[in-house]
């Protein structure tokens, strides 16, 4: 050993991508670019594997999504291995092509939570950003749906220049469907959203009046249902804290099995990612290249490294660094510390009225 | 547990649970008792998961509160507010049914 070793830190979370197959084509898609292949997907046997390594790992919550999870047709076996090993399980659903049937099924299962993504809370708005028509009833009758089989339900609401302006009637929307929590998630740009950037990206004055908006409803709702806000971060002085640092709260397999610190590492070219088809998802954990790299803070450089905040927010996000710096050590240039600062404000000034490219 | 100003009333004959959704759960790994919960998970020190455990909607407050008093020979009036001020607290966050 060269130096004593940082105690490894306990995952809390696993976000289970069970598929990238999804109905909808949301342009503000995390999901990345180039999507899991069907043939390459983890079966039944495996899923409920790594749900049992990751409860003695210290996991307490699985989080089931995609893709749309419904999409495979073993989700209640998968959901119900999720329960055996210990572990919360949570449905993250687009609603669409999930029957009642299954439904009940999975509460059955011992499914703990679902979570409905909503468009907009105008139906033809809605659809249209879904590229799909109907899916806005759709997701209406499937919340009813958890509602009536007493399930918890958080609505998901992505927002970006298209329903900036109904983040009240989102939250209305959320607090008539009967949700207990709602998520107003300004739009990251990764994956699918990195290139609709443009044609989703609000300006500085709609997002002013939203953050204000929430932060009031938050108020006025209190006990009535729980809003948490996913901050805008291209407007934001400080980046945010990447799913609470790398390799230090979460992790996320892919369909096809390969073991992430989150769902867009795989854009950082040279990390080496490993799979839960040759290892445990402890030995992944612990000894993987790709969970080394950023973990802690010896990899920073300034002004990350001397930063008293770097406990906090880690130095943001390594993929952002990478994408708007071409390198994945830079501090996040949303950090107006950042000497890179300036191309995140640019950017947040480019607007396209161009279609969506959709996610298919 | 991290808390809020509260604005839900509990009252002494309120009958708390966890509703569905919420379980407390003892982890070795995370050190100790959780609460888990909606896309969250909160660490329940001992005083209250011992509060918690007792949430199981036939138990009065003022039932909850003799036993705790009781079992840790400690005043009620002080068990009280304890209790209170936490089970309000989680009341909000939609944690807890009264």
């Amino acid at each position: 050993m060269l130096a004593p070793a940082e105690k490894l830190p306990t995952p809390l979370g696993l976000l289970a991508e069970l598929t990238h197959r999804c109905p909808l084509g949301c342009p503000y898609c995390s999901n990345p670019l180039k999507l899991d292949p069907r043939a390459d997907e983890l079966d039944t046997a495996t899923w409920a594997r790594v749900f049992r390594e990751a409860a003695a790992l210290g996991v307490l919550q699985v989080h089931l999504s995609g893709g749309e999870p419904a999409a495979r047709r073993d989700l209640v076996e998968i959901t119900a291995a999720a329960r055996a090993a210990g572990l919360y399980a949570n449905l993250i659903t687009s609603a669409v092509g999930l029957t009642e049937k299954t439904l009940d099924a999975l509460a059955d299962a011992g499914l703990d939570h679902v979570q409905i993504s909503i468009q907009d809370s105008l139906a033809a708005s809605a659809d249209r950003i879904a590229g799909y028509d109907g899916a806005f009833a759709r997701k209406r009758a499937l919340a009813a749906h958890v509602v009536h089989l007493k399930l918890p339900l958080t609505v998901n609401a992505v927002i970006h220049r298209a329903n900036i302006e109904r983040v009240g009637d989102l939250v209305e929307l959320a607090l008539a469907l009967g949700a207990g929590r709602v998520e107003i998630a300004h739009v990251q740009y990764y994956g699918w959203a990195l290139e609709n950037r443009a044609a989703l990206m609000p300006t500085a004055e709609q997002v002013k009046r939203a953050v204000g908006e929430v932060e009031a409803l938050r108020e006025r709702h209190r006990g009535r249902i729980v809003i948490d806000a996913v901050v805008p971060d291209y407007h934001a002085r400080y980046p945010k804290p990447c799913v609470g640092g790398w390799g230090r709260r979460s992790l996320n397999v892919t369909p096809a099995g390969r073991v992430l610190p989150c769902h867009a590492a795989e854009t950082i070219p040279g990390l080496e990612f490993w799979s839960v088809r040759d290892h445990s998802l402890a030995d992944i954990w612990a000894s993987s290249p790709a969970f080394r790299a950023f973990r802690g803070t010896d990899w920073m450089q300034e002004p990350c490294a001397s930063c008293p905040r770097r406990h906090e927010d880690f130095g943001g996000c390594r993929c952002q660094a990478f994408a708007l710096t071409g390198d994945a050590r830079a501090t996040d240039p949303v950090c107006h510390l950042s000497p890179r600062h300036a191309i995140v404000e640019q950017l947040a000034g480019v607007r396209t009225e161009a279609d969506y490219v959709y996610r298919r | 547990m991290s808390e809020v100003e509260k604005v839900t009333v509990v009252t002494e004959d309120a009958r708390p649970r966890l509703p569905r959704g919420v379980r407390l759960v003892h982890n070795e790994a995370q050190g100790g008792f959780v609460l888990l919960a909606p896309e969250r998970v909160f660490k329940a020190d001992a005083i209250a998961a011992e509060i918690l455990k007792r949430c199981t909607g036939e138990a009065t407050v003022a039932a909850i509160v003799d036993d705790l008093a009781k079992t840790f020979t400690a005043p009620r009036e002080l068990i009280l507010t304890d209790v209170t001020k936490l089970l309000g607290s989680l009341a909000d966050k939609r944690l807890l049914e009264l």
